[in-house]
């Protein structure tokens, strides 16, 4: 082996961009990313439920892609660009969806629901109108505990519909 | 970093394994070596005949990825049944293979394959094929210092024929039980064939005695009841909170049935 290795740290400084404002942190290196937007920036939006990857409560966008806030490491972000609800929220990208989710009766507690839009909002995304069994698919990794999920599909099916109305709108117009 | 830690180091790449792990308290390494910043680990590429899929290759980047249905179409039958979009975005094909859970798709599918595992460690780089690097539960051939740097699947040729089946009770959850598969169709007749269970054991296990009783037999009427039949023979499945002994065996052999049927029909 060559070459001098980086010494392990406890501690370091973090620079990354979580919802488009460059962020610089002292984190310890064992704190996850959930934590870190938590605790140390605030933003609450990002919820932690079984804190082992099953319940997709922590859903943020990771460069881009849906992961898991509570599987990540916050020092393993260095240089990225993470996006969470509250920027989703303030950007007005998902503000049809979060109608939808209102209108249809989606949401009860609204614990797992920033998930839940996090994940939905990759899906559409995509384009096009997702068949149910699609959107059920990509929403498997979301737990709800309260409204079930039919409610959920419905919006988030709506929601697909109604973008694809609006751009067949605008070709046509 | 691996051999001046020793057993307080792990190795951390998607990290949807460890991770959790870490935050259950079932492993407490002092030092973590994150490799996601390591050059040339995210290539999925043909190397010789072979596919290699280097170490950092994550399950949705292999998914959208052009040459694996051509070059590895289990794999693309497998990988929808990983866990969820999310941790596919993260997770990587070969720290599934490195930490050899017994319930995961990815060990199976590379034995079901006859692939191998690329290794490097401060001795030099060796290979290890799928057959030998699975010992038990979570325990491979890696030693300590070693890590894995890729996986390798022989190329497909055209006589080749995949399978793959599991029984989950939710959509990405582990499976109860699973199959991977794979044969050649040689004359009418399938030949090679490996059926490799997983969620049955500490390890994937292939199911020599089934397998025997497919080998040689032509495609039109393969003897499934026998094959069914060796499954006790080849398998000893827990009973756990999930399902009893008896209830995996069972679907064992409803996963044989489907997977056989996969197998008479050419890769698409």
């Amino acid at each position: 082996m060559t070459g001098t290795l980086p010494p392990a740290r406890e501690h370091l400084t973090l620079r990354l961009v979580v919802n488009g404002a460059a962020v610089e942190e002292e984190v310890e290196a064992r704190r996850s990313l959930a934590d870190f937007l938590r605790e140390t920036l605030g933003l609450t939006g990002t919820h932690l439920g079984c804190e082992h990857g099953v319940c997709g409560a922590c859903t943020v966008r990771l460069d881009g892609a849906i992961v898991r806030a509570c599987l990540i490491l916050a020092a393993q972000c260095e240089g990225a660009q993470v996006e969470t609800i509250e920027g989703l929220s303030d950007s007005g990208e998902i503000a049809d969806l979060q109608q939808a989710f209102h209108h249809r009766n989606a949401l009860q507690c609204g614990f797992c629901t920033p998930g839940m839009l996090m994940a939905a909002a990759e899906l559409l995304a995509d384009g096009g109108v997702p068949e149910r069994d699609a959107i059920r698919e990509h929403l498997s990794g979301n737990y709800c505990r309260c409204t079930g999920y039919h409610a959920i599909i419905d919006a988030v099916e709506s929601t697909a519909k109604a973008r694809a109305d609006q751009a067949r709108a605008e070709a046509g117009a | 970093m691996l051999a001046q830690h020793g057993e307080d180091a792990r190795i951390i790449a998607g990290g949807q394994s460890l991770m959790a792990m870490l935050n259950m308290r079932l492993a407490k390494p002092s030092v973590l070596v994150d490799i996601n910043g390591v050059p040339g680990l995210a290539e999925l590429e043909h190397s010789g005949e072979d596919l290699r899929i280097g170490a950092l290759v994550r399950y949705a980047q292999a998914l959208r990825h052009p040459l694996l249905a051509i070059s590895a179409p289990l794999l693309a039958r497998a990988l929808p049944h990983v866990a969820h979009a999310a941790i596919r975005n993260r997770g990587t094909l070969g720290g599934s293979v490195a930490f050899a859970d017994p319930a995961a798709e990815m060990p199976a599918c590379l034995l079901a394959l006859g692939g191998a595992v690329e290794i490097a460690g401060l001795d030099g780089p060796r290979t290890v094929a799928a057959d030998d690097f699975f010992h038990d539960l979570y325990e491979t051939a890696l030693a300590q210092g070693e890590m894995l740097t890729a996986l390798r699947i022989p190329g497909h040729t055209p006589d080749r024929r995949v399978g793959f089946a599991e029984f989950a009770r939710r959509a990405g959850d582990y499976a109860l039980v699973g199959l991977a598969a794979s044969a050649r169709a040689v004359d009418g007749r399938l030949t090679e064939v490996r059926l490799v269970y997983f969620s049955v054991g500490a390890t994937p296990v292939r199911a020599r005695t089934a397998e025997a009783a497919l080998e040689g037999a032509p495609l039109d009427a393969l003897p499934l009841d026998a094959a069914v039949a060796a499954l006790e023979d080849d398998l000893d499945p827990p009973t756990d909170i999930q399902a009893s002994r008896d209830t995996r065996l069972h679907l064992a052999g409803v996963l044989l049935r489907q997977v056989a049927g996969q197998l008479t029909e050419p890769v698409a």
